[in-house]
Parts: structure tokens; C-alpha cells; sequence
């Protein structure tokens, strides 16, 4: 390849080897009552949570989203959400930029599990719910199943096996969009949905 | 890159405001992290395996680098490999220019300020526009940031309200940071959904999925990774780290040292560009990865240690020389205890050659890097490496701060404590004529400045010694 790469891997190889240490043990910690770590850590950074019944938690978000005086939902059609000004997302994002840009209220998308010590949501994104979906709306609603509570990075990322097939793209989300920038003052929203909402299916 | 750290120095102690700023937003941050290290056994084994992994990396670099490579060549990034940062800007415009892309958005990046990317993108007819809200202050402001994570600490709500109501259209005087985010938002919404391209750095790369790393509070980094149709990311070489579970430690250690949380909102894997059937992100994807000296450094053994920086800003935080001169003071991309012994190495001592003086080698920094890089005995060894000519050929500019005065004066000293007879001679001379040398002799002048000379005993300590009867000194 370029002449470049030449360069400094060579340059590198001239230098002297030294032994790779070996890593020193190091635990991340667990937790009896991993729901009950999560939401504590994901509420101290505004995240909201509502625990819900698997069966129940349509009828229970209608209701959030109305109190919230949401009108336009996003959602994957599986998800089976009844709502009366849904759309889904299933053009390319050139087609469908302006609606997303500043047209929808709320974007409603799953999770494929979370981290009890962080507070974070693990969120990976496809064809259903892309990537921008949990990103530009104001308010981002997360499905989470209780059982897929973690306790730490490194155990979610073993158990699921994240290494052998790291998708196009993977987030940990741990609540809104926020900057402290202006005088070290908390803001929401800056960027990202002003408002986190994990609906924890039990 | 020219640097007189002292007179700005000057300057910067003379500037009651700016002092105020950082003295707040330092004493904010230090207790906050020490609120997330309180247990001391946890944060030392961490950090060992912080340290460790980064060492690791660091020792394999070139086959990580090379097995980095074909992952993520496999998985359709196209990677590209820049000597110097002309090297690299050649590659980002040449990316831009055969995309016929006429504006990009951009994450927050040091590399891409240590390449003065924008400027480069600029005379070539780019606009470059900053997307971090404290990033898109100071370019507002026309300034440089004064701090690697927090780039826009050095100004209060104040002078960030009158920015804003000069440069954004029907923006009212308003000091509310709710209101003033608000604004941002929109005028960068706009410029998000009209960018051609993003440009992001990037935390972690890791060689075993081929993966990029980055993390953010505030979602531009997402944006800018995802929104456009092409994404550009530029990283220094020692961005590599082994495996992917590696990435859990290091995640345990940044946040929580740089700005005391315990993870921040955003953790953005990216592993390649739009699949076929995805909906968003960009159809290509760019990794620039660039030298710039790092593959000198590498060179040397103790020197290598500065490689390991995971740029989290703890020892500047914590710097008692950076919080009272703030960031600009440095005069360089990188400030406070990692750019001064970053910034001489990279860009020469002959350049940057007065930033390992500007510390109290206090050990402050030391203590609380969160992958234990020995900041202080790097600054004594760059000191040296300055005053004489290095056998290492790691070190660029060695030997440029000699000064035939200073090393005369420091073999003299040698040479009295060599010799009992020439120290004792020479004590004794000092406490009779000392106290006649005027505090404005040519050579003390400088010292005695701000300092007022010492008073000479009239008898030397042997002397004193001797009369209360102790013969063996
Ligand atoms: S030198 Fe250490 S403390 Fe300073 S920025 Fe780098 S990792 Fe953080």
C-alpha cells in the first residue's frame, strides 16, 4: 500500500521490543438487585423509567405520550404500537430527512439489553429502527426486557458475544442528549432527544 | 509552533476573570472525580489494568496496527495511513474534494486540531463547521479550545450570550444556558441535515473487530457520524487498543476522570459503513490515522509512556500550574501536564523547549492519570534531553536550551562537591562576599525577579557544627 504505512510500521518495527505485560486482575462490580442499580443510575442523569407488565405497556405508553402531548410517533410496525399519527421509518434517510429532521415528536425503538453499573441502555440498530431514529426526535422511548439487565460492560459484551460479530453500528445510551459546556451548567437536548424514556417490561 | 509560555503566563495571571473561570470549573471537576474513586483499592487495580492494557498495545502496536487494518478493511472502512499532518490533510481534502463536498460537520477531535484541519479545509473552499456546543463557541470566537475535553472553559455565560446574539440571526441577549443551547441546536440542526460529510476522531480503535470507538455527551458525535452520507475519522496511531473487552476498563477510567461520570450518554461502536437494506449512517466510511512524530517517541523506552494518554484532561484538572494560566498559556494544541511533554516531542524541544519547565514537578498529574504515565520523570528527562545533545534519536530539538553559562555554573557545583577542600573554600567565600552581590547582577537578575535574594549566614553550617563540638561533619 502507500509509502506511508511503509514508513512507520517500519519505524515502529526498528524500535525496541518490549515484552507485552500481561493485564492485572481487575473485577467490574454485580449487584443483587440489578433493576433496582440500573434505574437508580440511569434516573441521576434524567433518565425516566416506568416499569410495565409485558401485555400492559401499549396501553401504558399511549398514556405517556399523550400526558406529553406527543403527536407523531416513530415506530417499527412489528412493535405494534396503536397510535393514530405513526409513522415507521422504512425509507433511506435522503427520502426521509425532513420528517426526521424536526417532524416527529417521539421515536419508540427496543434495546437489546443494559448495564446496571452505568445506568446505560445497549442499542443496536437495523433495518426496523435505524440509527438516527434513537437519536434525532426529542424524546426517545427505549423497550427494555428486565432479564436483559446486566451487570457490568464486560459481562454483557462476554454473554452476547459482541466480538465475533460487531454490527455496523452499537451504542451504549445512558440517558438524553445533555452538555455541560456553558459554565459546567447541565443542558438537555442539545443534540439528541431532550427526553430518555425506558419502559422496563417485567 | 512558537511558544513563550512565560509571557503569557503573565498575562493570563493578570486576568481576574479568567482566573475565576478556571478556578471554578477545576474545583468542580477534581470533586467530582474524587467522588467517583473513593474506593481506593478499585481504583488502584483499574488503573493498573488500565495502564496495562494500553502498554500492551502500545508494545504491539505494529501488528496491531497491521491486524487492525484488515478487519476493518473486511468490513468496507477504507483506512489510510499520514506521516506528518500534511500528509493527513492531503487525504481528508482529497476524500472531500472527489465527494465534490462543499461543507462538513464535525465532532469534537483533538487530532483534527492538531492538524489545524479546518483552516486546510478552508483556503481549499471546505466550510468546517463545529458541532460540540462548547467547540462551536470557540469557533465563533475565533479562538483555539483551552482544555482537550471542555474546550470553551475559559469563557462564562456572558461573553458566550454576546457571541451568540453577534453571530446568530434574531438571537436576543439571554445569559439562560437552557435558551442558549436551544439556539445552538437550531442553527446546527440545519447545518447537520446540509453537510456533505462528517468528521469525527476517535477513542478507541480496536484491532481485533476493526472497530472505532467514541464517546460524548452530546450526540454531534452521532450526528456527524451518521447523518451525512460520508464519514471521515481521523485518530493518532496510539489510538489502538487489543480486543474489545479491553474497551471495558478504559471506559471504567476516562469518563469518571475527566469529568467525574460515571459513563457519558453516548458510546458509539461504528464497525462499517451502510449495510445494503440499512436506512441511514454514511455509504463510506474513512479512517485517517496519523503519526506526526508518535512512531519517534516510540522509539525510546521511557519516552513510549506518553503514547498511552487516553486524552481524558485529569492531569490538567488537577495541574496547580494550568488551573491558574488556563489552557491558551501553552501556546499549544495540547495544554497542561500531557501537552508538555506531548507537545516538545512531537513538535521538537527546539520548538516547544520551555513547556517541561512550566511545572512544579508537584506529581499532582501522576497521581491522578488514570493509566499511571510518569508525566514528572518524563518532564526531568525532557529537561535534560533539552540542555545537552540526546545519544536518542527519539527526541527531536535535544540540546537546543544549552546554555554555555548554565553548564559551566553546574560543573563548577560538581566539581565543589567533589572536592571537600574546594567546598569548603567556596562556602566560606559565599558567606562573606554573598550577601555583597546586588540582587540585580546579570545572572541572578531573572531569578531574583519575583523571588528576593537569600540572606548568606556569616558562618557556614561546618562552621557551626564544629563550635557546638561535633568533628566529623
Ligand atoms: S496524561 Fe493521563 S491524566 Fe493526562 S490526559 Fe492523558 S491519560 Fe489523562
Amino acid at each position: 500500500m502507500s509509502e506511508a504505512r511503509a514508513n512507520i510500521l517500519a519505524r515502529l518495527r526498528a524500535a525496541p521490543r518490549l515484552q507485552p505485560p500481561e493485564r492485572p486482575q481487575w473485577q467490574a462490580p454485580g449487584f443483587n438487585d440489578r433493576l433496582d442499580r440500573f434505574r437508580v443510575m440511569i434516573e441521576a442523569v434524567h433518565g425516566e423509567v416506568h416499569l410495565v407488565s409485558a401485555d400492559t405497556w401499549r396501553a401504558h405508553l399511549r398514556k405517556v405520550l399523550a400526558e406529553k402531548n406527543v403527536a407523531r410517533v416513530l415506530a417499527a410496525p412489528h412493535l405494534g404500537l396503536d397510535w393514530d399519527d405513526m409513522v415507521a421509518y422504512d425509507a433511506p434517510v435522503e427520502d426521509f430527512k425532513d420528517q426526521l429532521v424536526s417532524g416527529i415528536d417521539a421515536a419508540v425503538t427496543t434495546t437489546r439489553g443494559a448495564i446496571a453499573e452505568t445506568g446505560s441502555l445497549v442499542v443496536v440498530p437495523d433495518m426496523d429502527e435505524p440509527r438516527l431514529a434513537s437519536l434525532l426526535p426529542p424524546i426517545h422511548v427505549a423497550l427494555l426486557n428486565a432479564g436483559d439487565i446486566a451487570d457490568n460492560l464486560a459481562q454483557i459484551m462476554e454473554k452476547q458475544g459482541w466480538a465475533a460479530a460487531m454490527p455496523t453500528n452499537l451504542l451504549l445510551i445512558s440517558g438524553p442528549s445533555k452538555t455541560a459546556d456553558i459554565e459546567q451548567t447541565l443542558a438537555y437536548g442539545v443534540h439528541g432527544p431532550k427526553e430518555l424514556i425506558v419502559l422496563v417490561l417485567q | 509552533m512558537t511558544s513563550d509560555f512565560s509571557t503569557r503566563a503573565h498575562d493570563a495571571l493578570n486576568n481576574p476573570q479568567l482566573r475565576a473561570n478556571f478556578r471554578r470549573a477545576m474545583d468542580g471537576l477534581m470533586t467530582k472525580r474524587a467522588a467517583q474513586f473513593e474506593d481506593k483499592d478499585n481504583w488502584h487495580a483499574l488503573r493498573a489494568r488500565g495502564a496495562a492494557i494500553k502498554a500492551r498495545a502500545l508494545a504491539r502496536l505494529p501488528d496491531l496496527l497491521e491486524e487492525f487494518e484488515q478487519k476493518a478493511i473486511a468490513n468496507g472502512i477504507n483506512v489510510h495511513w499520514a506521516e506528518t499532518t500534511a500528509d493527513a490533510n492531503r487525504i481528508v481534502l482529497e476524500i472531500l474534494t472527489a465527494h465534490g463536498a462543499k461543507k462538513v460537520i464535525k465532532g469534537k477531535s483533538m487530532v483534527s486540531e492538531e492538524m489545524h484541519l479546518n483552516a486546510h479545509l478552508e483556503a481549499h473552499g471546505i466550510k468546517a463547521v463545529e458541532s460540540d456546543l462548547g467547540e462551536y463557541i470557540i469557533q465563533l470566537a475565533g479562538e483555539a479550545p483551552s482544555h482537550i475535553v471542555m474546550p470553551c472553559i475559559h469563557k462564562n455565560k456572558g461573553e458566550i450570550a454576546q457571541l451568540f446574539t453577534d453571530n446568530i440571526e434574531n438571537q436576543p441577549y439571554t445569559e439562560d444556558v437552557d435558551a442558549l443551547t436551544a439556539a445552538a441546536r437550531q442553527v446546527l440542526r440545519r447545518e447537520f441535515a446540509s453537510a456533505d460529510a462528517g468528521l469525527s476522531g476517535a477513542n478507541f480503535l480496536v484491532a481485533e473487530t476493526g472497530s472505532l470507538v467514541l464517546i460524548e455527551n452530546e450526540g454531534n458525535g452521532r450526528l456527524s457520524t451518521t447523518l451525512p452520507p460520508l464519514h471521515i475519522a481521523v485518530a493518532g496511531i496510539e489510538k489502538l487498543v487489543e480486543k474489545l473487552d479491553d474497551v471495558a476498563p478504559l471506559l471504567a477510567l476516562l469518563p469518571r476522570s475527566a469529568t467525574g461520570q460515571a459513563i457519558t450518554t453516548y458510546v458509539n461502536m461504528i464497525s462499517s459503513p451502510r449495510k445494503a437494506g440499512e436506512k441511514d449512517g454514511p455509504r463510506q466510511v474513512h479512517l485517517v490515522l496519523l503519526d506526526n512524530g508518535r512512531s519517534r517517541v516510540y522509539a525510546d523506552e521511557q519516552l513510549r509512556d506518553t503514547l498511552r494518554c487516553i486524552r481524558c484532561g485529569a492531569c490538567m484538572n488537577h495541574c496547580p500550574v494550568y488551573s491558574r494560566v488556563g489552557g491558551h498559556t501553552y501556546g499549544s494544541v495540547y495544554p497542561g501536564p500531557i501537552g508538555k511533554i506531548l507537545t516538545p516531542q512531537l513538535a521538537g524541544l527546539d520548538c516547544a523547549g520551555d513547556l517541561p519547565h512550566a511545572s512544579t514537578l508537584c506529581n499532582a498529574c501522576v497521581e491522578v492519570c488514570p493509566v499511571q504515565i510518569p508525566i514528572a520523570d518524563i518532564l526531568v528527562r525532557l529537561r535534560t534531553e533539552a540542555a545537552e545533545p540526546s545519544t536518542s534519536p527519539a527526541v527531536k530539538g535535544a540540546g537546543s536550551g544549552h546554555s554555555a553559562v548554565e553548564s559551566a555554573v553546574w560543573k563548577g557545583w560538581q566539581a565543589m562537591y567533589a572536592h571537600p577542600a574546594a567546598y569548603k573554600v567556596g562556602t566560606k567565600a559565599l558567606s562573606v562576599v554573598g550577601n555583597l552581590i546586588p540582587a540585580a547582577a546579570p545572572l541572578l537578575k531573572q531569578w531574583t525577579s519575583v523571588r528576593s535574594k537569600p540572606k548568606f549566614a556569616a558562618k557556614t553550617l561546618h562552621e557551626l557544627a564544629r563550635e557546638k563540638g561535633y568533628d566529623h561533619e
